[in-house]
């Protein structure tokens, strides 16, 4: 289950932030890359809520500074891949 | 050309915040006129629950009621979460939540300032937050915030009401831009002096000097905003976004 979650979700930044394929998505970081800034940061909240059913709250929404901070969040509720 | 379809906002989803008097009401009644499936808002469950059971009566669209202050900032996100979740989806926002308190510069207190602040302001920027994380996963969606002509010109006895107001509109502006790259548009109705419970304590002779101000010589009538801000709701106001419209008869402060 945790490799699919964290397919998953690197196929989410991906697709998200519209990443080349040399991007190294799991050691990535908020604002690491253009494509990453805060209004990228939006579409990937939603493009998470999307993917995992999930309604991230404010507080978790700041917080996601990274793609390992993201999985960790989406573990902590308990999410599938 | 103007959408003359009987029902142009069918199966669209509308949250009307302080949708149980005055212009809420107005515009959650003509929303659902327009076959908008729309979601009153206000303190007052009991009667949150009794609006929307007329409104959906009336008009044969579901209306449904939700109790909750905008003045409790993070009370705003699970709301709209819970209406996402029972809807499926959010189109469209009308965050008329407010209140109003005069007050001349020398008699402003803090706790004055801070209600106008937490409700108006706070309230306002909560409702567009919580609304616009549900529209983005849709693609987009359509909000409207409620401003003032105080809040554009500014009056006597109401320095922190209309500070208040500005800051409303401002929110219009800003989050247009930041919300315009992800299909949200957001304005803003500037209202004049429109015949609501709010005016109701006003003294005669304020309201008969502000009619003969008001170039078009009466009161607005709740309807005349609600049918702005249906328009801006609407696809007829799809290339219209950072604007303050106001709707107050021509009146000069």
């Amino acid at each position: 289950m945790t490799t699919e979650l964290t397919d998953k979700l690197r196929q989410v930044f991906v697709e998200a932030l519209e990443l080349p394929a040399d991007v190294d998505v799991d050691n990535l970081k908020y604002r690491d890359i253009e494509q990453w800034d805060s209004l990228g940061h939006m579409t990937l909240v939603a493009a998470i809520e999307d993917a995992f059913d999930v309604q991230l709250d404010t507080e978790q929404v700041i917080d996601m500074s990274s793609f390992k901070v993201a999985l960790d969040m989406l573990r902590g509720m308990n999410v599938d891949g | 050309m103007a959408d003359t379809t009987p029902a142009p906002l069918a199966g669209r989803v509308v949250v009307v915040t302080g949708g149980t008097r005055g212009i809420g009401r107005a515009t959650a009644g003509l929303l659902a006129q327009a076959g908008a499936s729309v979601v009153v808002t206000g303190r007052d469950d009991v009667r949150v629950k009794a609006v929307a059971a007329e409104l959906s009566e009336a008009n044969g669209v579901p209306v449904s009621g939700v109790a909750f202050d905008v003045a409790d900032f993070d009370a705003v996100g699970p709301a709209f979460k819970a209406i996402a979740a029972q809807h499926g989806r959010i189109d469209g926002l009308v965050a008329n939540a407010g209140i109003l308190e005069d007050a001349l510069i020398g008699m402003i207190k803090a706790d004055l300032v801070e209600r106008l602040l937490a409700t108006n302001v706070a309230g306002t920027i909560a409702t567009v937050q919580a609304a616009a994380r549900v529209m983005m996963r849709k693609g987009g969606g359509s909000i409207v915030v409620l401003a003032s002509i105080v809040g554009e010109h500014g009056n006597l006895g109401q320095t922190a009401y209309a500070a208040s107001k500005a800051a409303v509109a401002t929110v219009a502006r800003s989050a247009a831009k930041e919300l315009g790259p992800r299909g949200i548009r957001v304005n803003a109705v500037a209202p004049g002096m429109i015949d609501t419970d709010m005016i109701a304590h006003l003294p005669e002779k304020m309201i008969t000097d502000r009619v003969a101000n008001t170039a078009l010589r009466r009161l607005g009538d709740p309807l005349d905003v609600a049918r702005v801000i249906r328009f801006l709701i609407s696809d007829e106001a799809a290339f219209v976004t950072g604007q303050v419209l106001g709707v107050d008869g021509g009146l000069v402060l």
